[in-house]
């Protein structure tokens, strides 16, 4: 490897590396604006420069210029002192004063850098420039005055989110960053321009005058918005959830996530469910926890175990499910399910309802078909890590199902069934493309399994990926998913599935864990609902238990490729609300079938005992197949097309669906594709 | 320079006419497959000649017309100041030129003579005829002052022989481009004083030029077509 010297320190580094790069191998800090890891290199703030010798006598930007054997790299010289306080004195020039008003105060790379490398005080007594606001949708606050051109949200939106909607119009001094005439963006990742943006330019227009960084608690955890598990950081300050930020993970999300992840926590404090409420006269009536554990009990005790189902949401923890399958288990009752969608994976081997390529792995792969998936709506961060591939020239994709836009071009090869069936038949470059591709893989989706013909046609795919040796891939668009299916929070000897438990006459007695996505309307059962928000699953309720919301409780969520993840509390249940676990802890109690943990630790003890790949945190099997014959079952195929499970990607869950924010999201993108369908 | 915005009054479509379709095809046919890109400014400027401005509407037709995001020709356009964002006159687009060396010469003259005529800077005059602005350097220095009237330099002027060929376009003529005081080129006035021995220019004194070294291969160009 080449050598080269970062003053005067000799430092090994990798052909290609920046003399940014090289400096930071050799632990220098070099500030910066425009340049970023992820993103093209713009070379147009010029705060990164240094002296390099040998080289012209005057500093260069370190984020555009190679590095070069034997170069001496010098970062801490008068030179380079001198440039870097004459950059920041032009960058301030135009930069408002308006930091005591300014959202990114506290958090601000401007501040922190003018700061650290910037003189003492201004030599400018000018007018500075202002430049109009600009509306970037729901989202997405501006304050163009305080922008500094650096062009990070430009290339982001442009290269990653694969959406070009925001540039960088005119120029010189009046250039401005704008959507074309202040169009929403519409990307499902708009929102890490947030945090991309050095200065208080784009601000988040929900969190706007809420806090200062210093105030709020952080608390590192989970995010359940989709199957992913997204590493993101939970900011609160008291009770409040106020915002939630993206924490670096390579394996999963590297540093972005959805705009779901990051806006939905304003519905962790909306239609909550604070207190147990009681149906009396067929009106929900507010009752004790005495009271409503009673009556639950009661209930369950007088019913008998056959006629008891189980439904569990798309947010459960894996406690909670723990607890659930225990309690229910000991009564009998082997109604159990997780899978509201009616998904046809559950039994069989762990890997057959796995993302086994993992989500870093998919960069390997060359040539990946997906069927009945939408990854924009149902996995926004991973189609990203798709769309990189692509840009990259190194993945070519066919689709099987919608024809929606994916930020990438792929081969459409059909809509339903039998265009699966017929793939091999099919003429054009993917099949071609499939024959010589070197590592495969299929990626399966809610829209190809949760339907009637789901095990038919998941045994067709796994027939199809063993003929083309695919890696074999289910991406879940349901947090809990993967942990219940592990658990076996699935129908046992004699038991419903969820589709049959909400049926009419299914069931007599329906509990159901944070179930809301699941058409309740035809049951006649007598239900109890443990969960947080007063959704579709506690309108018909007539036992309400509130549980607590995913940041509200320490758990454990399994993401779509088998990754066991420990979410953290960052603030306690709203009002009464408990923890889903101890909740079913104490009606276990009631039932005279005391479960045999008193804390968390104790369960999540029993936990591992009883299901050993839930011990193994943060770890994911790779280079698993599971044996693809014996996925799914023989059966006919439907001839309806394969649809996304996701219709609107802003309003999936409980917690979503209470967000305004989200709401207004929504009402946006319903709005652009009614203009679009004019 | 100021901030240049879309007009406010924007027409409901644009279409390209025959004649700037035949254009169109034949810049993009000048660009590889997949670089269609590059033909974005000659297309803004196709636009230019058919509409006499680039309008909001163009913008999109000429961004799907090469399979690019339309941020992506809204950024040129706004770039480029050549670019007339707002509708100009129906008859002539006056661009004085006040940089230095004509400003010295009478620039401020010409600029008054504007003013007067069709009121203030980047606006339509109030017969919609005229729309007139200064820009910077055109180039022209050693004819200065100058304006460029549509397409064409108009050189050594005075507030006079400026008004003349204002009044000349109100009346629906083209008046003669180049020096107003019939200079040559950039030549002195009465003709060039040096330089003058004919056997310079009859090749007497040189071996006669066979191939000039970057002429175009014959035969093998396409002509660009007309505007």
């Amino acid at each position: 490897m080449p050598v080269a010297k970062v003053n005067g320190v000799e430092v090994e580094f990798e052909p290609g590396m920046t003399v940014l790069q090289v400096a930071e191998l050799a632990g220098e800090e070099i500030p910066r604006f425009c340049y970023h890891e992820r993103l093209s290199i713009a070379g147009n703030c010029r705060m990164c420069l240094v002296e390099v010798k040998p080289g012209p006598p005057k500093p260069q930007a370190s984020c555009a210029l190679p590095a070069a054997e034997n170069q001496e790299i010098f970062t801490n010289t008068p030179m380079v002192k001198k440039a870097r306080e004459g950059v920041m004195e032009f960058l301030l020039i135009n930069h408002p004063l308006d930091c005591p008003i300014c959202d990114q105060g506290g958090e601000c790379d401007l501040q922190d850098q003018a700061v650290g490398y910037g003189r003492d005080d201004s030599r400018y007594d000018e007018n500075k420039r202002a430049v109009e606001e600009k509306a970037m949708g729901p989202l997405i606050k501006t304050v163009m005055t305080r922008c500094i051109q650096c062009t990070r949200c430009v290339r982001f939106i442009t290269e990653v989110a694969g959406v070009p909607e925001i540039g960088l119009i005119s120029r010189g001094e009046d250039v401005e960053i704008t959507t074309y005439l202040g169009k929403a963006v519409a990307s499902e990742l708009s929102a890490n321009v947030i945090d991309l943006c050095p200065v208080g330019a784009l601000t988040s227009k929900p969190y706007a005058f809420n806090a200062r960084p210093w105030e709020l608690k952080k608390t590192e955890s989970v995010d359940v918005m989709d199957a992913l598990g997204s590493s993101i950081r939970v900011d609160s300050r008291g009770p409040a959830v106020l915002r939630v930020l993206p924490r670096l993970n390579e394996e999963i999300n590297e540093e972005w996530i959805s705009d779901k992840t990051r806006y939905a926590v304003d519905g962790l404090s909306r239609q909550r469910l604070d207190r147990p409420y009681l149906r009396r006269n067929g009106r929900l009536e507010p009752a004790t926890w005495a009271e409503a554990l009673t009556a639950a009990a009661e209930r369950i005790k007088a019913t008998s175990a056959d006629r008891i189902g189980v439904v569990a949401g798309d947010l459960q923890d894996a406690e909670s499910l723990k607890a659930a399958k225990d309690l229910f288990g000991s009564l009998g009752v082997t109604s159990l399910d997780a899978r509201q969608d009616g998904m046809a994976l559950g039994d069989g081997p762990r890997e057959s309802w796995l993302f086994n390529s993992t989500i870093a792995g998919i960069e390997d792969a060359d040539v990946i078909l997906l069927v009945g998936t939408n990854p924009r709506l149902e996995a926004p961060v991973l189609n990203a890590r798709l769309r990189r591939r692509w840009v990259a020239g190194a993945l070519t994709v066919g689709v099987i199902g919608e024809q929606a836009e994916l930020t990438y071009a792929y081969d459409y090869l059909g809509a339903g069934p039998d265009s699966l069936a017929n793939l091999s038949k099919s003429k054009g470059e993917f099949l071609k493309a499939l024959k010589a591709a070197k590592n495969p893989a299929i990626i399966l989706g809610a829209g190809a399994l949760a339907r009637a013909d789901g095990a038919a046609i998941a045994a067709l795919a796994a027939g199809i990926a063993k003929t083309y040796k695919m890696t074999w891939n289910v991406l879940h668009s349901a947090a809990s998913r993967v942990g219940a299916l592990d658990l076996g929070f699935v129908p046992g000897e004699g038991g419903k599935s969820a589709g049959d438990l909400v049926a009419k006459g299914g069931a007599d007695l329906l509990v159901l864990l944070g179930a809301d996505e699941i058409d309740l309307s035809a049951s006649d059962a007598f239900k109890i609902y443990l969960g947080t928000h007063g959704d579709a699953g506690a309108h018909g309720a007539d036992i309400i238990l509130p549980g607590a919301a995913y940041t509200e409780k320490d758990g454990i969520y399994v993401n779509t490729e088998g990754r066991v993840q420990l979410g953290q509390k960052a603030v306690f249940p709203k009002g009464e609300a408990r923890e889903d676990w101890s909740i079913l802890r104490a009606l276990s109690d009631r039932l005279g079938k005391t479960l045999p943990y008193d804390t968390l630790a104790q369960l999540r003890a029993k936990l591992f005992e009883d299901h050993p790949t839930f011990g193994r945190i943060d770890y994911v099997a790779t280079g698993v197949s599971p044996d693809l014959a014996a996925i799914g079952a023989k059966g006919d195929l439907g001839a309806a097309a394969f649809e996304s499970p996701i219709k609107a990607f802003h309003l999936t869950n409980p917690v979503a669906r209470a967000s305004v924010t989200m709401a207004e999201c929504a009402a946006e993108v319903s709005a652009a594709a009614k203009i679009a369908a004019e | 320079m100021s901030i240049r915005r879309l007009s406010p009054n924007q027409p409901a479509s644009f279409a390209f006419t025959k004649e700037s379709q035949t254009q169109v095809d034949w810049w993009i046919s000048k660009f590889p497959a997949g670089r269609q890109q590059s033909a974005v400014i000659p297309l803004l400027w196709v636009v230019q000649k058919q509409q006499g401005w680039v309008s909001e509407p163009a913008l999109r037709v000429v961004a799907e017309t090469l399979g690019m995001p339309v941020i992506r020709v809204y950024e040129v356009a706004t770039f480029y100041t050549m670019f007339m964002l707002e509708p100009v006159g129906s008859v002539a687009l006056v661009q004085v030129c006040g940089t230095t060396p004509c400003m010295l010469r009478g620039a401020g003259d010409l600029i008054a003579v504007c003013q007067k005529k069709f009121g203030n800077r980047e606006h339509q005059s109030a017969d919609g005829k005229f729309y007139w602005q200064e820009v910077e350097c055109l180039g022209a220095c050693s004819n200065a002052p100058m304006a460029a009237i549509n397409d064409y330099y108009y050189e050594d002027l005075t507030a006079e022989s400026f008004e003349a060929i204002l009044d000349d376009f109100a009346a629906g003529k083209s008046p003669t481009p180049g020096s107003a005081i019939n200079r040559t080129g950039s030549a002195p006035e009465g003709g060039p004083q040096v330089l003058s021995d004919p056997k310079l220019y009859d090749g007497s004194a040189a071996k006669p030029i066979k191939k000039l070294p970057n002429a175009a291969p014959k035969g093998k160009a396409a002509k660009e077509p007309a505007a």
